[in-house]
């Protein structure tokens, strides 16, 4: 990336101007911040109370002592399955986000790149899906699975994200103002294969669109309730948001707010170390990916 | 593979049915090695873990947990919660895959809530527990006829319940001194025994700014549980009771009043006039589970426990008396499922854990959950020793076995889930004036209702409804 | 192999277009079996009466067009506000009331999310502001979407309860008289929501649109700020024009987001819809007539009307922003400007972009 100047001599008034610039963007991006942060800390904050202080003293700015007595309920409790749940979801996302992200990309490229009969046609179908909520076709879906005697297992939550429309429709739109032809031409003329520039070429280009859309795709499919509350009811199949569900809906003797706000922290936790892990990647990326001619 | 199967249930009810007679709990006949037992939340599964004198551990493996039997049966509790309606709709489509299902993932027992109890009592997917299961008539004579009736259909008892629900209502000690000048049981109930002395009280209450109720739908169920026809009837006919009616009239003159404190049930609110943070409330109307875990929990949110001080805790201060009316709230039910190949087993759960006294005394001491079973429960009522904590040592027993005793569910239908729901939140808005006339807040229940159940009609007694 | 009249070989990619159809299979194999079939199946049923009742399968029998019918003749009366203001009561379809409050909700969360992520997008890239801890607060924007809806809606019912935070603070300001009653409130509740909608989905955007401008080669900007450019004229010149497949993508995404609003609804008014079912959005519906009233007949054709307006909605939206290239148009248009070899120029529809370098050229190159 060049370096370059700023027009040294800056006026004293332009000075000022900028300063109050500064400062009023500054408070804004802060403010906003503040407002992104508080649910954060807040479910930090609950997961320390206990159940009878949530239920009775509602929200509460700072911490409770019962850190330790809600840990154990969640992971003392043999019929709370934490770490599998965990593990599952860790598996269905981060395949999910794979191949979401790969069979997209795949997908975007055939269309900027080929020219094929139905090209036109089919890329408006899939469009016309997109639009088309996903509940609509769940129940298909779930009879589908019943039939071929798959509930219970993760392999449906993870299979059908090969064909996602939504990030499909970004990947296209990014390769499209990104990509420039001669680069293929280019890479034709020396010999590669079809599928190789796809590898060697257009996938390390389209980093921070992937980056961004596996974050979004891997989050999705961790807080995803909807689909696998339909297909599993195994212990040994669920992921975090179904045994959460299943903690919220206690029978009265056994509700314990203070728990639910514990998975609730324990589901938070490792999506947030990936996503931090993966914003420092993007940024890197961007710098590094900028097309240059 | 599948006819050997057919066979050898049929030859195990046969069986079993022979050795009915002779009260022989266990059967000569091979069964399933796993048991499948459907529900909706962890409560069966703690009170059989405790008591079911047959259970013997349970086992972690590989990141899943399940029951074993002392004879090494395994018992599978699938969970799927209440949300958006997923455990109906999971329940539904597994008994109707039973046929195809194999053997060790068939459905053998199922439990159900007593408002939508009539949809499974009423169909064929549950089981006839005399006929089918084996309960024999002794078996179920100690249970409360009121739980019975519900899920007797044409004759047929279908479904059984380890617990009673009979309802309340729990008063505050320290605000009866304050408006009736006596926190004693007795008194207090004289006060209270009919809705129009009720409301006398009410008034009584707000002039010392006291609230007679939380909110909109704490006495809904005193009315609707007292109907004289069902929501629904047979040709899916929907008919406002007069009792409803009734609730309508009261709670808007008590909204209007300012007798209630315009909280809606379960809501933050509601939770926190229970305790001593809240805005001073009178008393709730609660069934068994509700006093002893929700209010008690409610009541002492620093589990600070019995101490005088009703701005730190009400731990000890409330009391029970019978109310204006007799009423329940909810329940449980145990249902046997159609196709199960586990039905010796499957009786034998349900003779212990619902009829057998022993056992329905250890529940009730040990977990304070009201136990289906007269002759258990008059033993504990008459317990002198015996006091619950919570309620400054009042025997609730005693109180909740009178009431029990007089409840009256013939008019349960299955779509009572629904009508009750949308009715009270149709009504909500009424109440608090977002919706402007009573005609509209009941052509909204009818639209929130429609979109429950297809091919409802409604008769005359929605039109014209005036206060 | 295609051959023009003269019996010769095309030279181009048509002999390429193979791969085409070959890298597409994956998803069209996953996408047909999974969502298509399935989607098919449900709208297909919106021709035919076909429910459960109570443990019975009613149905599939055929019905024309009475599912729909039967839809639009739902209608109830309700009672109209305007921020506390009571308007009247009317008889209004129960279809068009459901619209209206999905519009309402999407339309005050929208807003103010495309804004804020635009404003976000533009500021960090601003050469001359150079706002710095871009990184610690696009970080933190994004962290609201990793909070499942469930327990979002837990929170703010928690946050805006008549004890809560939000409440206490209004009172001791003198805003309010009485404590915060959030659910006896119409517009307080779909206010709330999109603001829920908001908090949740920004960030998302915002990176969206980062990830864009991120793409656009810095120097450009530089160059066009050391040429003297304020940053409106950089924003509309440059970043806008750039910026476009992806903002197409985040406006017609959100809109589909916008008309499926469900769960955070569905959660904060404890699935009743709130007052007087003024947060009781398309989705709402939808999702109550296949999960509680089991009718798929009416719930096939809900979505297909659902279907058919986000169609039409998305459709006049890429249309809009992607009108069909014309040369000459384009060339005059371009000559105008001061950096025409970028695409100041109308985007293309992806077709014709194959025929021309769509992405920024560096200056350097140009000898500049």
């Amino acid at each position: 990336m060049a370096t370059f100047a700023l027009p040294q001599r800056l006026s004293k008034s332009m000075k000022v101007q900028l300063l109050i610039k500064r400062i009023l963007w500054y408070t804004f991006l802060i403010l906003l911040a503040l407002l992104c942060l508080m649910p954060i800390c807040t479910l930090l904050v609950n997961m320390t109370r206990s159940h009878g202080d949530l239920s009775a003293n509602g929200f509460s700015w700072w911490f409770g002592n019962s850190f330790a007595e809600n840990w154990d309920k969640c992971f003392k409790d043999v019929h709370l399955p934490v770490g599998t749940a965990l593990k599952n979801s860790l598996i269905v996302s981060t395949c999910t986000a794979v191949l979401t992200c790969y069979f997209s990309s795949l997908t975007a490229y055939a269309f900027n790149v080929y020219r094929f009969k139905f090209r036109g046609l089919l890329f408006t179908f899939i469009m016309l899906i997109m639009m088309i909520p996903t509940q609509v076709s769940a129940l298909g879906f779930v009879t589908m699975m019943r039939q071929w005697k798959s509930l219970n297992e993760l392999w449906p939550l993870i299979i059908p994200s090969i064909a996602s429309p939504v990030v499909f429709f970004y990947i296209n739109q990014y390769m499209e103002s990104i990509l420039p032809f001669e680069l293929v031409e280019a890479a034709r003329v020396d010999g590669c294969s079809e599928l190789g520039i796809f590898h060697r070429i257009v996938l390390p280009l389209m980093k921070p669109a992937i980056a961004i859309q596996f974050i979004f795709t891997f989050v999705g499919s961790w807080n995803n309730y909807f689909i696998p509350a339909l297909l599993i009811s195994k212990d040994g199949q669920k992921t975090l948001p179904l045994i959460i569900a299943a903690v919220k809906s206690s029978d009265p003797s056994s509700f314990d707010l203070g728990k639910v706000y514990m998975l609730v922290a324990v589901s938070i936790v490792p999506l947030l170390i990936i996503y931090l892990l993966f914003s420092r990647f993007i940024i890197k990326g961007m710098t590094e990916g900028a097309v240059k001619g | 593979m599948k006819k050997s199967m057919l066979a050898l249930s049929v030859i195990t009810v046969a069986s079993l049915l022979s050795l009915a007679g002779c009260g022989n709990s266990t059967s000569s006949a091979p069964e399933g090695k796993v048991i499948n037992i459907e529900c909706w939340n962890n409560e069966f599964q703690q009170r059989f873990e405790a008591f079911y004198p047959d259970f013997d551990k349970t086992v972690t493996e590989g990141g899943t947990s399940y029951d074993l039997l002392k004879d090494g049966t395994r018992v599978n509790f699938l969970i799927t919660a209440n949300d958006n309606n997923g455990y109906q709709t999971k329940l539904d489509a597994d008994l109707k895959a039973q046929g195809d299902a194999a053997a060790d993932d068939k459905v053998d027992m199922f439990l159900i809530e007593a408002d939508y109890a009539t949809k499974y009592t009423a169909s064929s997917y549950s089981l006839d527990v005399k006929a089918d299961v084996g309960l024999s008539d002794s078996d179920v004579s100690n249970m409360y006829q009121y739980t019975k009736d519900i899920c007797t259909v044409d004759g047929k008892l279908k479904a059984v319940s380890w617990q009673a629900t009979p309802g309340l209502y729990a008063y505050r000690r320290d605000l009866a001194k304050e408006v009736l000048g006596s926190d004693d049981p007795v008194t207090v109930q004289a006060a209270l025994s009919d809705w129009d002395k009720f409301n006398a009280v009410a008034a009584q209450a707000k002039a010392k700014g006291v609230f007679m109720l939380s909110g909109y739908d704490d006495a809904y169920r005193v009315y609707s549980n007292n109907m004289a026809k069902p929501w629904v009837d047979s040709n899916k006919v929907v008919h406002l009771d007069d009792q409803i009616k009734s609730w309508i009239k009261a709670t808007k003159d008590y909204t209007d009043k300012k007798y209630n404190d315009g909280t809606s049930l379960w809501d933050a609110q509601w939770q926190k006039n229970q305790g001593p943070k809240g805005d001073k409330v009178f008393g709730y109307f609660y069934s068994t589970w509700g006093i002893n875990f929700t209010l008690a929990g409610n009541a002492d949110p620093d589990k600070l426990g019995n101490v005088s001080d009703v701005t730190k805790s009400l731990y000890g201060d409330y009391a029970v008396c019978q109310g204006p009316a007799s009423w329940y709230w909810g329940g449980s039910w145990l249902c046997g499922a159609k196709g199960s190949d586990n039905i010796g087993k499957v009786k034998d759960i349900m003779q212990k854990m619902t009829c057998n006294q022993e056992i329905a005394d250890k529940i009730t001491r040990k977990t304070q959950d009201y136990t289906n079973n007269i002759p258990a429960m008059n033993a504990i009522a008459a317990d002198k020793t015996y006091g619950s904590d919570f309620l400054g040592g009042q025997n609730h027993i005693a109180l909740f076995k009178e009431s029990a005793a007089k409840i009256d569910m013939k008019n349960a239908c299955a779509y009572d889930q629904g009508c009750n729901e949308q009715m009270q939140g149709a009504m909500k808005d009424f109440f608090n004036g977002t919706t402007a006339t009573l005609a509209d807040a009941i052509a909204a229940f009818k639209t929130k209702l429609n979109a429950k159940y297809t091919g409802l009609t409604y008769d005359s007694s929605f039109d014209n409804v005036t206060l | 192999m295609k051959l023009d009249k003269n019996g010769k070989i095309i030279p181009g990619h048509v002999h390429y277009a193979k791969w085409g159809y070959i890298f597409l299979i994956p998803f069209m194999v996953a996408f047909l079996l999974f969502s298509f079939i399935p989607l098919f199946q449900t709208l297909h049923y919106s021709w035919y009466t076909y429910y459960e009742d109570q443990l019975d399968t009613v149905g599939p029998t055929w019905a024309g067009f009475s599912n729909y019918v039967y839809l639009f003749q739902q209608s109830t009366p309700r009672t109209f506000y305007f921020f506390g203001i009571r308007l009247g009561t009317m008889t209004i379809s129960d279809l068009g009331y459901y619209t209206l409050n999905t519009m309402l909700i999407w339309v005050m969360g929208f807003i103010p999310q495309i804004i804020v992520s635009l404003l976000l997008a533009v500021l960090f890239t601003d050469v001359r502001l150079k706002l710095r801890f871009q990184g610690f607060f696009k970080t933190v924007y994004y962290m609201p979407n990793l909070i499942m809806a469930a327990a979002f809606g837990m929170l703010f019912q928690m946050i805006f309860a008549r004890s809560g935070p939000v409440s206490s603070v209004l009172l001791s300001w003198g805003w309010i008289s009485e404590p915060l009653e959030v659910s006896s409130s119409t517009w307080q509740t779909r206010l709330i929501i999109s603001f829920l909608d908001f908090v949740m989905w920004f960030g998302n955007t915002t990176l969206l649109l980062m990830a864009g401008v991120m793409g656009i080669d810095q120097s450009i900007f530089e160059s066009a700020t050391l040429d003297g450019a304020s940053s409106i004229t950089v924003f509309r010149k440059i970043t806008m024009p750039l910026l476009k497949p992806i903002f197409v993508y985040v406006f017609i995404t959100s809109m589909i987001g916008g008309i499926q609003l469900f769960d955070v609804a569905q959660i904060f008014t404890s699935t009743s819809g709130g007052p007087q079912s003024s947060a009781y959005t398309l989705m709402m519906y939808l999702y109550s007539l296949i999960a509680d009233k089991k009718n798929y007949g009416q719930a096939g054709a809900l979505s297909m009307l659902m279907f058919l307006v986000t169609a039409v909605l998305s459709f006049t939206v890429y249309k809009t922003m992607h009108p069909k290239y014309n040369a000459e148009k384009d060339t005059i248009k371009c000559r105008k400007r001061r950096w025409k070899e970028y695409a100041g120029c109308p985007d293309t529809i992806a077709e014709m972009a194959l025929a021309r370098p769509t992405g920024p050229v560096s200056h350097e190159e140009e000898g500049r």
